[in-house]
């Protein structure tokens, strides 16, 4: 939706990368996930994901799936997914992706989905099990709510597909840094600079890469290259850590703020360089 | 994505090549003991006073059941990708014992993911995988079943994508493997087409198999579904009874949704959510359903009916004790419908039932269940 275009050309124009956190709905529950996405746009959050639980979610890794479990254990349903969008939005213009499944969507039917999830303020949809050749019906119905269907690319992925996701993406191109499932990483292929560089070639779209970063140096080496950094498993292992609603969403605020100071600092000092070479070698000691 | 493109390519030039097709047959003749016999059961049949009962007796395959058709067509399929790891998920074990059989005679390493739930239950096969040189791993993640070793496995595949053959042993998952794990299984089929032919001269009036994801009915029934006189019955696990909700019967207790890369009829909540399933038999222990089995129901060509937890017990005591062929709990569940329907039937009608694999791996859990400490 508007909101995503807009928030991409506010930040370029100020040369920042966006920071996109991700945190499962209702993991413990609703309300304390509306303190952590409020909490996160305070420490500078530019985007949010709010993943939608799976019972079976075959792309992430164990800190994810342990959060879809915890919130699973309460009745949880789409509508109250889309309550908590509506109560977030009424005091927020920072865009809201749904990240999921197709099984939910699909029996919830796509058209009520996408309706409802639009008009209760969600700007896009990313829809990881789904690949664009069988996106068409889900996308029909997005485009008529303005809801942006957002794609995912990984290292594996042929020209084709890359074709085919800057044709059919809107948003922003999500970029799977790893091979793999979600989940924090100690390092990073060397080559993602130039994977995420080749990418950008074929697209208009933001890109943004997610997947494994974990730690403010990671985000910062991102924030380099890429129009987006996605961080998920390390700000859900943070929050589950803490015993009481208040005290998660204290902590998500201030991983997130680390996060964005440590992108902003890196994107300043950039700016101002020539480009540093490609392909160095990345690691951190977390 | 990129890597089911791969896969559905290189299995579209292996199944066009004579030379590929030719080690098929070759391994299965030789490696797997095919043909298995088409045994008419002239007691069973005496006993249930009805249609003439044959047994398709898979169970006699090399490892024990019909599984080894398809770990055999993929493995060589493995190789000539040039793929250097083998990766499987299991319920019952069988598949997963399949695998580890064919990764050992090919040489490749071979790691099986299992529920921790299955490993209990079966510890039989995962002693027999450990000794073929597998490597277990053990899933503790939701129902701790086989969908939830299924995912496993996939998170492994996606992670190590380049290097790894993940063997699927269901008509179930993404595309090309629904296609691709009938079209090995048919030899069942084939071989019961011809063998009935010579017996009786004519097509059979039903065919009969369990239906967990689908492997053994699906390579059954493909080789007839244009001979519109045979009937097919396909048995769902019916576990504690349908009504209860704690069963496996994703066609008669299910609805259309998508689960592990394929549209078809799933157990799921209201909310979409997949359920958990009770069976028995840990082989029909899946919440989804082969997506052509569930085309074939909605055109009219299968009919399905389930067969409860005891119906499947009792039928494996009775097929021991009048034939003297110990069933597996999967197979015992189409024992079970036979139970039923070859009575109901005229006596020069002929009924060919998939006896998918042998009892022995399930002789704890019938002992638990009759109440006997092994």
């Amino acid at each position: 939706m508007i909101r995503i275009e807009r928030k991409f050309a506010e930040l370029k124009k100020r040369g920042e990368t966006a920071l996109i956190p991700f945190v499962t709905a209702g993991d413990p529950d609703l309300e304390t996930t509306l303190s952590i996405m409020r909490a996160m746009e305070k420490g500078g959050a530019d985007l949010i994901e709010l993943g939608i639980p799976f019972s079976d979610p075959t792309a992430d890794g164990p800190t994810i799936q342990r959060s879809s479990q915890r919130a699973l254990r309460n009745t949880l349903s789409l509508p109250r997914i889309f309550h908590l969008v509506r109560e977030f939005r009424r005091r927020s213009e920072l865009p809201v992706i749904l990240f999921g499944y197709f099984n939910p969507f699909f029996h919830f039917g796509l058209k009520a989905f996408c309706r409802q999830a639009a008009r209760a303020g969600a700007d896009g949809i990313l829809c990881v099990d789904l690949p664009p050749e069988e996106s068409g019906e889900l996308k029909r119905w997005a485009d008529q709510e303005g809801m942006d269907v957002i794609f995912l690319l990984s290292p594996t992925s042929g020209a084709d597909r890359v074709r085919q996701v800057a044709r059919r993406g809107r948003g922003f191109v999500y970029y799977v840094s790893v091979t793999g499932v979600t989940g924090a990483r100690r390092s990073f292929d060397t080559n993602l600079r130039t994977q995420v560089n080749h990418v950008r070639e074929s697209t208009s779209l933001p890109v943004g890469v997610g997947f494994g970063i974990s730690t403010p140096a990671q985000a910062a080496w991102i924030a380099q290259f890429a129009d987006a950094a996605v961080v998920g498993s390390a700000l859900i292992a943070t929050i589950e850590k803490a015993k009481t609603g208040a005290q998660k969403a204290r902590r998500a605020g201030l991983f997130v703020a680390r996060l964005k100071r440590a992108m902003k600092r890196v994107k300043k000092e950039y700016n101002a360089q020539a480009r540093p070479p490609d392909g160095e070698k990345y690691e951190t000691g977390d | 994505m990129p890597a089911l493109a791969e896969l559905e390519r290189a299995y579209a030039a292996a199944r066009h090549d004579a030379a590929f097709r030719r080690e098929f047959q070759k391994y299965l003749r030789e490696y797997a003991g095919r043909e298995t016999p088409l045994y008419f059961a002239e007691r069973l049949t005496q006993k249930l006073g009805g249609a003439k009962i044959y047994l398709k007796r898979e169970d006699l395959c090399h490892t024990g059941a019909h599984k080894i058709n398809n770990t055999i067509g993929q493995i060589l399929l493995a190789r000539r990708m040039g793929k250097k790891r083998i990766i499987a998920e299991t319920g019952a074990g069988q598949h997963g014992v399949a695998t580890a059989t064919v990764a050992a005679r090919f040489g490749l390493p071979c790691e099986i993911f299992m529920g921790t739930e299955d490993v209990a239950r079966q510890s039989l096969n995962v002693f027999r995988m450990k000794l073929l040189g597998a490597k277990m791993r053990v899933v503790d993640s939701g129902s701790r079943t086989l969908k939830d070793a299924m995912n496993e496995a996939l998170r492994d595949w996606v992670t190590h994508v380049r290097t790894t053959y993940y063997l699927i042993g269901s008509v179930a998952g993404p595309h090309p493997y629904p296609m691709m794990v009938r079209d090995f299984q048919s030899v069942i089929g084939r071989e019961a087409r011809r063998q009935i032919l010579k017996a009786e001269g004519r097509l059979p009036d039903y065919l009969v198999a369990c239906v967990g994801g689908g492997s053994n009915s699906m390579g059954l029934f493909y080789p007839f579904v244009k001979d519109r006189k045979v009937k097919m019955l396909g048995v769902e696990a019916a576990g504690r009874g349908i009504r209860t909700g704690k069963h496996a019967a994703s066609i008669l207790g299910g609805e259309v949704g998508v689960l592990h890369g394929s549209k078809s009829y799933v157990l799921q909540d209201d909310q979409g959510q997949i359920r958990e399933t009770h069976s028995v038999a840990a082989g029909l222990d899946y919440p989804g359903v082969g997506p052509e089995l569930s085309y074939l129901r909605d055109r009219g060509r299968i009919e399905f009916v389930s067969a409860t937890d005891g119906e499947a017990i009792s039928a494996l005591k009775f097929l021991a004790e009048v034939e003297g062929i110990i069933s597996a709990l999967e197979s015992a569940h189409a024992i079970a419908a036979v139970m039923r329907l070859a009575p109901r039937l005229a006596k020069q009608r002929t009924i060919i039932v998939n006896l998918s694999g042998r009892g022995d791996k399930d002789m704890t859990t019938v002992g638990e269940y009759l109440g006997v400490k092994l």
